[in-house]
């Protein structure tokens, strides 16, 4: 402990001798543009994302679009469940909509295990929706883990609002 | 008023021995004839008035932060026995405003957070970056397609290749400790995340781990052996599994509810990994040959641990008043640092390697 302080110390000192100059050096302030793109060998389709988001259905179910779950859970939380089959009712009828299902975790945890999270409730949803009749090419899933928080709070009420699957109609 | 000299010859060891200080560090800072300049520091046992050595290191005159980081290096390494880590460079993730209108960038700096450079910008999530081991590249996941990818970029161009954007989940980009391959997380889209290699010579994908749960943030050890996260017992906890070996993955934490993220030290003998401890989320360290955990920080909400290449440091990160901020602790627990980044929410710090 004691020589961790004397370094501390020691390392100070050098920074002034050193005349501090901390200026960052001059650089483009844009991150540098792709010079290669190699996709060549991939052995699974690459995703092509270019599908927008439209208005989609409105009506007092249709217009909700966010399924809530409970922490650590992928079930879909009771008070979800009438939008999820609202949903699956119209695109099973509707069978040229779309839809993108982006799922979400709250911030506790670790990153990229929480996109593992987010995944499997955006699968929750797509399964639901399987069961009641829309066709696989209709759904789609995309986990955004804790990166997009609704809410940007750190208490129980903003990670309930975090804790979703957004329902995304597309063209 | 003690004195303040500029050599060794100078310096009254027993005043500062008496002032309770180990070592003095004394130098001085020299033009050369080719316009560079040197860093001089002498190294004076405060105890015995033992001169211990002179270390420099000549740089360009806009390089002189570079150039007192290796000199400290040296010091550390002659008072402690182990090289230090401050010629070396970190990578984060900033991100700025507020949801869901959110502008996602990664930075390289010095490893005590100066000389920021921004190599990459999106509206869309930025993470997970991974340094390749002779720290060229960057590995990260980029969402800037909408769906997940993972890219490699060389830092010093910019040159940036798409190496996964299959169906599905592509994460936790991790390199192989020879540089060559990628560990991955994949799911397909079914989304079963699980464990893939891909050799970045020939883009070939090979599966590693085959499990209903969640399997990802994969971390090399030093003999082969790949640590990483998996909930296939019911909570996130730390498995380990030898590619190319029938062996099922054998786990490896079984002290709390929550251990995820693991980083294998670069002796091989430590993870470092995120653990639920007294209710918050905290930094920890586990000794793979006895198996022991130590947490080391004191937060309600840290992650992301990060080796430095001494494997003296950890690099990770924490909030404060709502905010993501880089902290560092060594791995004995008892010295801490802040870093100071201009940037509002910070996160996500990785370590990179020693330079050449």
């Amino acid at each position: 402990m004691k020589n961790s302080v004397s370094i501390t110390l020691l390392v100070a000192s050098l920074a002034l001798l050193a005349g501090c100059p901390n200026k960052p050096k001059t650089q483009p302030d844009q991150p540098q543009t792709p010079t290669t793109s190699d996709t060549s060998g991939l052995d699974t389709s690459p995703v092509s994302s270019d599908e927008t988001a439209i208005q989609g259905p409105s009506g007092e179910l249709l217009s909700k679009r966010i399924v809530y779950f409970d922490f650590d859970r992928a079930e879909i939380g009771a008070d979800s469940q009438s939008v999820v089959t609202a949903h699956a009712a119209f695109l099973s009828k509707n069978p040229n909509f779309k839809v993108r299902l982006e799922g979400h975790a709250d911030e506790r945890g670790s990153r990229e295990y929480n996109i593992g999270l987010g995944e499997r409730r955006g699968q929750a949803v797509r399964r639901a929706m399987l069961l009641q009749g829309v066709a696989e090419v209709q759904l789609s899933t995309v986990s955004y883990g804790e990166e997009r928080p609704a809410s940007a709070g750190s208490d129980e009420q903003a990670y309930a609002q975090n804790r979703r699957v957004e329902i995304v109609y597309l063209k | 008023m003690i004195n303040k000299p500029t050599s060794f010859a100078g310096v009254d060891a027993a005043a500062w021995k008496q002032m309770r200080n180990d070592y003095v560090v004394v130098g001085r800072v020299t033009s050369q004839p080719d316009g560079r300049v040197k860093v001089e520091a002498d190294l004076v046992n405060a105890l015995n008035g033992a001169n211990m050595g002179i270390f420099s290191s000549t740089a360009q005159p806009d390089n002189l932060r570079m150039a007192a980081h290796r000199v400290a290096d040296a010091l550390h390494e002659k008072i402690l026995g182990v090289k230090g880590a401050f010629a070396t460079r970190i990578a984060y993730i900033s991100v700025d405003g507020r949801p869901p209108n959110q502008k996602y960038e990664l930075w390289v700096a010095d490893s005590d957070g100066a000389n920021r450079r921004r190599i990459g910008s999106s509206n869309l999530p930025l993470m997970s970056p991974a340094w390749s081991p002779d720290g060229e590249w960057l590995a990260y996941v980029s969402f800037e397609r909408r769906t997940s990818a993972v890219f490699v970029q060389e830092v010093r161009t910019g040159k940036k290749i798409l190496v996964s954007a299959r169906a599905g989940i592509n994460g936790a980009p991790t390199y192989s400790r020879d540089g060559k391959k990628l560990a991955l997380t994949l799911s397909g889209s079914n989304g079963n995340l699980d464990l893939y290699l891909l050799d970045l010579g020939n883009q070939q994908v090979t599966r590693l781990t085959d499990d209903p749960g969640i399997d990802t943030e994969a971390s090399f050890g030093t003999d082969g052996s790949v640590y990483f996260t998996s909930d296939r017992s019911g909570s996130p906890q730390i498995y380990r599994m030898t590619p190319g070996s029938a062996d099922k993955p054998r786990r490896v934490t079984f002290t709390g509810s929550y251990n995820a993220r693991p980083r294998v030290s670069p002796d091989g003998k430590q993870l470092a990994l995120l653990t639920l401890a007294e209710g918050s989320y905290r930094i920890a360290v586990q000794d793979l040959a006895s198996g022991n955990i130590t947490v080391l920080s004191k937060g309600r909400q840290e992650e992301s641990p990060s080796f430095a290449p001494n494997g003296a440091m950890l690099i990770f990160a924490g909030r404060e008043r709502g905010q993501g901020v880089l902290q560092t602790v060594s791995t004995d627990g008892l010295t801490t640092g802040r870093l100071d980044a201009d940037a509002g929410e910070v996160r996500e710090p990785v370590w990179g390697p020693f330079l050449p």
